[in-house]
């Protein structure tokens, strides 16, 4: 398959660790963060650990919208569809995500009417198909899904629709970062980059990670050939003492974005003063509301929404393990009360999440060759 | 006597969830948890595709099967032919030709004469080429609005195949896993043709009787064929779990050597899905003697319908109870049961 298999191909891959390991210092411990959830999800998917040295260190960022979403705003997105005049509809790895009160999967064998959409137009559509009721999206996602939910919203405008609403829950990754960068328990030498985000946001808005902060970033692809070349990219710029924003995502990501994109997002959102973060807490300025020229559209503004603040069970730490501080495994509720099957919480659901990652492809893994070694 | 089955069940969630039915970890849970402690004073065998019961002194397999896919028809087949190869396939995988057929039928009023008729016809002719005889049926229909459409259930019965014991008891490290064919077709196949994507492939479900292939297998490595499975709902990986937990083994995967159709590939790509979480209507894993593995993958490729056969995989030491699919650079990863349901109602 065309723009897959060259990224898989062993021989390049084979390369590519070699590489590495020559780039690697072995008197050194090298903490690299990739930010987005998507790398989390190739590492583990793809087995990266495996063929990386020992002294790399990958540690999972907070570039997983659904697992930074407080438990609050799923409530609030789900009490909205209690009238049942309202249909429900949200991308497929909301549908699992915990609520106080359950999942939205879990409302809609209740009765709720809860649709799984591929893209927020088909929400139109069925608002199109359902005039005598009300149609709600929750939108949620970086800056990699905010252009859609922006021109979905355009398109609702220029139709009319008077059906149709948005609960917005989108984030924006700089503040995010600046978060992680800012916390006093974390050490990192540099940064695997979003790719997804960078196509929208392109490569200058993480200038000031190398101008100011003095850690390398690489913006990098999803395949297991990116990932590596990422990894020897920031390698070479920490052996030569550089720190530089670098775009191995060439084919995809412009360095400066997609202009289209930017503005339309610019045209239906303005920034929150502040949003909670799981795990974060509150940061300023780092999520989209929709503009009031579009409150027609505003599920915010059309129900009223109750704002609720829901605390995490309290033995889970999904907190510490979305800021990289603790590795899914030490969380005292993985594998145990909290399974993808029995999430508790949002790390466990989204294919993003780390914590899903790592239980659907490595603990195992690793809980086995522990035991092999221990009785060897 | 009733305390003592009670205390037994394990089942504790409070609603029917979609994923009970999706073939997956929950719905091995409502099986072991529910319907085995209730319904079985012993549940050896219970579990596999069919059951072997003792008819004066003849052995034979039995099995049951429903079907509720949604659209009724797809490229590739339909809900009729479904219901016939998916109950002779279950009783193929258990090591038994089917012989008779009894179908019930659960009808939505208003369902229009000409797609029943459809799906009768595709069932005479899916029973005709499969061997197998229709011997009775039921029909009720349900108000309108229930049922979509239609739903349909079916029971089937067969000899035992001579010269092969299924067991996954029986299964060693060091035997080899087949495959009959390409994996994932019919999952996707259905999930296009409800059309709420915007994708279009050339793609068919691979709907079909294995009976054949199974035949062709046994005739070539009878006495080495140890365990088989149609990996429907919950794909080729739900199956290989089952198996690995089953035998207290692991199941190396070759993850490269396993056929799939860049089609598949592709939207799996698209969606985030893993084609060995996609469901099959026309394929079965075998696990084989290392011995007679090649001549059983050779007799796979000489039956029609079983070019793409391949040797996918081992049986080992570790990981016990899991699947473990090993890449051509050198890594390797868990291949999990499927949790949830991303594809409700594919058959």
């Amino acid at each position: 398959m065309k723009f897959v298999d060259e990224f898989r191909a062993p021989e390049l891959i084979n390369k590519a660790a070699d590489e590495i390991r020559r780039l690697a210092d072995p008197s050194r411990h090298y903490r690299l963060m990739e930010v987005c959830g998507g790398h989390t999800h190739a590492i583990y998917r793809f087995g990266l650990k495996d063929i990386l040295p020992e002294n790399i260190e990958l540690i999972h960022g907070p570039g997983c919208p659904v697992c930074v979403l407080p438990m609050g705003r799923i409530d609030d997105g789900l009490s909205m569809a209690q009238d049942p005049n309202v249909i429900f509809t949200a991308f497929g790895d909301m549908m699992r995500v915990p609520g106080m009160n359950g999942s939205p999967l879990e409302h809609k064998a209740r009765g709720m009417d809860v649709r799984i959409v591929y893209s927020p137009t088909d929400a139109i559509k069925i608002a199109q198909a359902n005039p005598d009721r009300h149609v709600m999206f929750f939108s949620i996602g970086f800056e990699t899904t905010a252009p859609s939910t922006a021109l979905t919203l355009k398109r609702a405008k220029s139709l009319g629709l008077a059906n149709f609403s948005i609960f917005c829950n989108h984030v924006t990754i700089i503040p995010a970062i600046r978060a992680i960068l800012d916390s006093p328990d974390m050490r990192l030498d540099g940064f695997i980059g979003p790719g997804h985000v960078s196509t929208v946001i392109g490569c200058r808005p993480y200038e000031w990670i190398a101008a100011n902060e003095k850690k390398p970033i690489v913006v990098s692809g999803f395949e297991p050939l990116d990932i590596l070349q990422s990894i020897v990219m920031l390698l070479r710029q920490l052996k030569n003492g550089e720190a530089r924003v670098e775009n191995q995502y060439k084919r995809v990501v412009p360095w400066e974005g997609n202009r289209a994109a930017l503005a339309a997002m610019a045209e239906v959102f303005q920034l929150r003063p502040f949003f909670e973060w799981r795990g974060l807490g509150f940061i300023s300025q780092s999520a989209l509301r929709i503009r009031d020229t579009y409150a027609e559209w505003d599920a915010e503004q059309r129900f009223n929404v109750p704002g609720l603040r829901v605390t995490d069970p309290k033995a889970a730490q999904c907190g510490e393990v979305l800021k990289g501080v603790l590795k899914p495994a030490q969380c005292k509720l993985f594998g145990n009360e909290c399974t993808p099957e029995h999430p508790i919480g949002a790390l466990m659901v989204s294919s993003e999440g780390s914590c899903a990652a790592y239980f659907n492809y490595e603990h195992r893994k690793t809980a086995m060759l522990t035991n092999i070694s221990a009785s060897a | 006597m009733a305390t003592a089955v009670t205390s037994k069940i394990r089942f504790h969630e409070p609603q029917i969830e979609m994923a009970h039915g999706a073939g997956g970890k929950a719905s091995r849970r409502l099986i072991e948890g529910l319907f085995v402690p209730l319904l079985c004073e012993s549940s050896t065998g219970i579990l596999g595709d069919a059951a072997h019961i003792q008819l004066d002194g003849v052995r034979v397999g039995i099995t049951t099967d429903g079907f509720v896919v949604k659209p009724l028809s797809f490229p590739g087949g339909s809900i009729g032919e479904l219901a016939i190869n998916g109950t002779v396939n279950d009783l193929a995988v258990s090591g038994v030709k089917a012989e008779a057929i009894v179908v019930t039928y659960i009808l939505e009023a208003g369902l229009p004469t000409e797609i029943l008729e459809a799906e009768v016809r595709a069932m005479a002719k899916a029973a005709k080429k499969a061997g197998v005889i229709i011997a009775g049926g039921d029909t009720k229909v349900v108000e309108h609005g229930k049922a979509d459409g239609m739903y349909i259930s079916t029971a089937g019965i067969g000899r035992t195949i001579p010269g092969v014991t299924i067991d996954p008891a029986s299964v060693r490290p060091g035997d080899k896993v087949l495959l009959s064919g390409p994996v994932g077709d019919h999952g996707i196949t259905i999930l296009l043709a409800r059309g709420e994507l915007d994708l279009e492939a050339d793609l068919t479900s691979d709907t079909r009787s294995v009976l054949p292939l199974v035949e062709a297998l046994v005739k070539a490595a009878g006495p080495g064929v140890r365990w088989m499975r149609d990996p429907t709902r919950g794909g080729m990986a739900t199956s290989l779990n089952e198996l690995a937990r089953d035998c207290r083994l692991g199941v190396a995967l070759y993850e490269d050597d396993v056929p799939v159709r860049d089609t598949v590939r592709g939207a799996c790509e698209l969606l985030g899905l893993d084609p060995f979480h996609i469901a099959n209507e026309g394929q079965f894993l075998a696990v084989v003697a290392p011995e007679l593995a090649e001549a059983g993958l050779q007799a796979l490729r000489a039956t029609p319908g079983g070019e793409n056969a391949s040797l996918i995989g081992e049986i080992r030491e570790q990981p016990a109870g899991s699947v473990l699919a090993l890449t051509r650079y050198g890594a390797s990863r868990i291949v999990d049961m499927l949790v949830g349901d991303p594809l409700p109602r594919i058959c």
